[in-house]
């Protein structure tokens, strides 16, 4: 069963973020890159499935720049058998629609049985490429799973989701498309030797003419970006204790209305 | 306190390969999720995490720079990035890993016959079995010379008289790499099995450093092994100083992961800490103390990521070892103590983990060859004159 896994590059959680100049964009310096952790969970569930069926190919794939590479190698490292980086500057400003339609072309030449993503990317929280994805494709899809089981023959996937109270379950034919939830699984650390074997596989630079893509402009745009407004300092009231009191619960209702 | 950052002024990351830094990002995730969780409560109750061991085996680290037996083949300086990220979560961590590696597989590789190889090695690289080292004595410690501990030939093998201290995981060992003399008054190395008649380990308590760490006295009273437990391949002092230059080589490393967690342990807590109405980061004798501590850091990494090149090329000289185990171990205890001073009275509890280092690094300084010998060693090779008092 061959499992292809859309991933993305974000920066570390621990990053702090700062604009960039043109107030657009982040400032990319001092930043940390990491596998978007939901997407961690979508490779360990690829390889956990191939690893119960004895058999089959798991293919990390991922849209960016140069430095995407980084991130293919961790899922490498992990034990994806290749991967494949969409890295064209055509692709520079693409947003949501113009990366699915790069992941779909990638999709019809590779032919897997499953596509596996995390819900959402850690950094624009979109969360809107596999849905699209599902519908270039003409695909079923689940989204937020938090379970997941291939059926022996490989013809269809049983899923569960976590709604209020309890799970909903769905059975999906294959091929079709399914996105991690936290929960799913308990990623792998990568081991040493699968490290060290990461350069040797596999991990090819693919074009927008390589899949048939024409060029195209995004058609979503960032207007601006705009820092969360530092938070206003405290105000500590000074005076004996009764009329201290008095005057918070003023403040409390009169200024900040919070009562 | 935010996640550990990475400590690295001088844009050293951009001098290591991408295997380099995976290795070390691997070990740090691990260190962060599966270690620092539970290190507080092992150091207060003065036991080691052993179930980790199958857990670090199953990544890799053990024996992370030997060829074949089922280890992983890296570089020096990927090895050396695994024991600052591993000192980085405690010092009794570090030593459990420079050990099994260091001073345990890497004689056995090293010195060993095929047959002590496949028996062990493998197992010991999965974490599966783990290894001890004999080498001082309650006697003789700078002097491992002198050692009084003596392997007698019989018809079918070797009987064993002596004692052996301050042995990290002595008492949960499934094997000791024991040094002892022979009636030539040469010193060779003997593997021990746990179990064998004669063989005994008693644990060391009321340590106030390495907590969360096993430490053991180990006992030879007529203790008989099999010829083939023999270390064929070596003789003399050599052998036992080879396998410690391979485990101080790995302490150089694992002091700047202690020092690079107390320096930014330090700095966010000095840039939080109010006092006269301020933050304490922006005291001039604060600042000092924190500008000292990563200037020092950086001068330790750029001292180890070079020794490990020269190691990696086959021209790293024990004294150059001494010289960054002497230093970074000297620089990180100095970078502790200063912690402690930033931190005041909460410096010295244990929900920070800046008295724990500094406990742990005053064994550190003196084991492995002390500061003070490592000195002589420097200086004897600098003058060509022994100081020794030989």
């Amino acid at each position: 069963m061959k499992i292809l896994v859309a991933i993305k590059q974000v920066p570390d959680t621990a990053t702090q973020m700062k604009l960039g100049a043109d107030g657009k964009t982040i400032d990319p310096t001092g930043i940390t890159w990491i596998v978007s952790p939901y997407d961690e969970f979508a490779v360990e569930e690829a390889l956990r499935i191939k690893e119960k069926r004895g058999q089959g190919e798991v293919v990390a794939v991922s849209l960016g720049p140069d430095r995407v590479k980084e991130a293919l190698r961790s899922c490498l490292a992990m034990g994806c058998d290749r991967a494949i980086h969409l890295n064209d500057p055509a692709w520079g400003a693409a947003d949501t629609l113009m990366t699915a339609r790069a992941l779909a072309a990638v999709v019809k030449q590779e032919a897997p049985q499953l596509v596996l993503c995390g819900r959402q990317a850690i950094d624009d929280d979109m969360g809107a490429l596999p849905a699209q994805l599902g519908e270039l494709l003409g695909w079923p899809s689940a989204y937020w799973i938090m379970e997941e089981a291939v059926d022996a023959d490989g013809k269809t996937v049983r899923v569960a989701r976590q709604v209020e109270g309890g799970l909903e379950v769905f059975d999906l034919p294959l091929p079709a498309i399914v996105t991690a939830q936290k929960g799913l699984n308990e990623p792998r650390y990568p081991t040493l030797k699968g490290i060290m074997g990461a350069k040797k596989k596999e991990l090819k630079d693919v074009k927008a003419a390589d899949v048939g893509l024409a060029a195209e402009a995004p058609q979503l745009s960032i207007t601006a970006l705009e820092a969360l407004p530092p938070r206003p300092p405290g105000r500590i009231i000074q005076g004996d204790l009764p009329t201290a009191v008095k005057e918070l619960v003023r403040s409390l209702r009169e200024d900040a209305k919070a009562i | 306190m935010e996640k550990f950052r990475g400590v690295d002024y001088y844009e050293i990351e951009g001098l290591l390969s991408e295997d380099e830094r995976m290795v070390r990002d691997a070990v740090r995730d691990w260190v962060e999720a599966e270690f620092l969780p539970v290190v507080i409560e092992h150091h207060r109750a003065g036991t080691f995490p052993l179930d980790l061991m199958p857990k670090l085996g199953e990544m890799g680290i053990f024996g992370a720079t030997l060829q074949g037996y089922g280890c992983a083949g890296l570089n020096n300086v990927a090895y050396g990035l695994i024991m600052q990220e591993l000192e980085r979560g405690d010092s009794g961590l570090r030593s459990a890993a420079s050990v099994q590696s260091g001073l345990v597989m890497y004689p056995i590789h090293a010195y060993g016959s095929e047959a002590q190889k496949e028996q062990w090695l493998p197992a010991m690289a999965r974490g599966e079995k783990i290894g001890c080292f004999g080498l001082t004595e309650p006697d003789h410690g700078s002097d491992p010379g002198g050692m009084k501990t003596r392997a007698v030939r019989t018809t079918d093998g070797y009987v064993l008289n002596g004692t052996k201290l301050w042995i990290t995981n002595g008492s949960v060992a499934d094997v000791a790499v024991v040094w002892a003399k022979e009636a030539d008054g040469e010193i060779y190395g003997y593997l021990v099995e746990r179990g064998t008649p004669g063989f005994s380990t008693l644990d060391i308590h009321g340590k106030f450093s390495m907590r969360a760490s096993i430490t053991s006295e180990l006992a030879f009273q007529d203790c008989q092994i099999p010829l083939e437990n023999k270390l064929p391949h070596t003789k003399g002092l050599r052998g036992p100083l080879g396998c410690l230059d391979q485990a101080r080589y790995g302490i150089a490393w694992g002091a700047i992961g202690a020092a690079m967690t107390v320096y930014d342990w330090a700095l966010q807590y000095a840039q939080q800490r109010v006092q006269f109405g301020k933050p304490i980061g922006s005291f001039q004798l604060v600042q000092q103390k924190l500008v000292g501590m990563i200037t020092e850091i950086t001068k330790a990494q750029l001292l180890c990521l070079q020794l490990g090149r020269l190691k990696d090329e086959g021209k790293a000289r024990p004294q150059q070892v001494s010289m960054a185990k002497m230093n970074n171990v000297q620089m990180a205890l100095d970078a502790a103590r200063l912690a402690r001073d930033i931190l005041g009275a909460a410096g010295i509890v244990d929900e920070h983990p800046i008295i724990r280092h500094l406990m742990n690094l005053e064994t550190v300084n003196t084991y492995e060859g002390t500061h003070d010998i490592h000195t002589l060693i420097i200086g004897r090779d600098i003058t060509g004159l022994d100081a020794f008092g030989m």
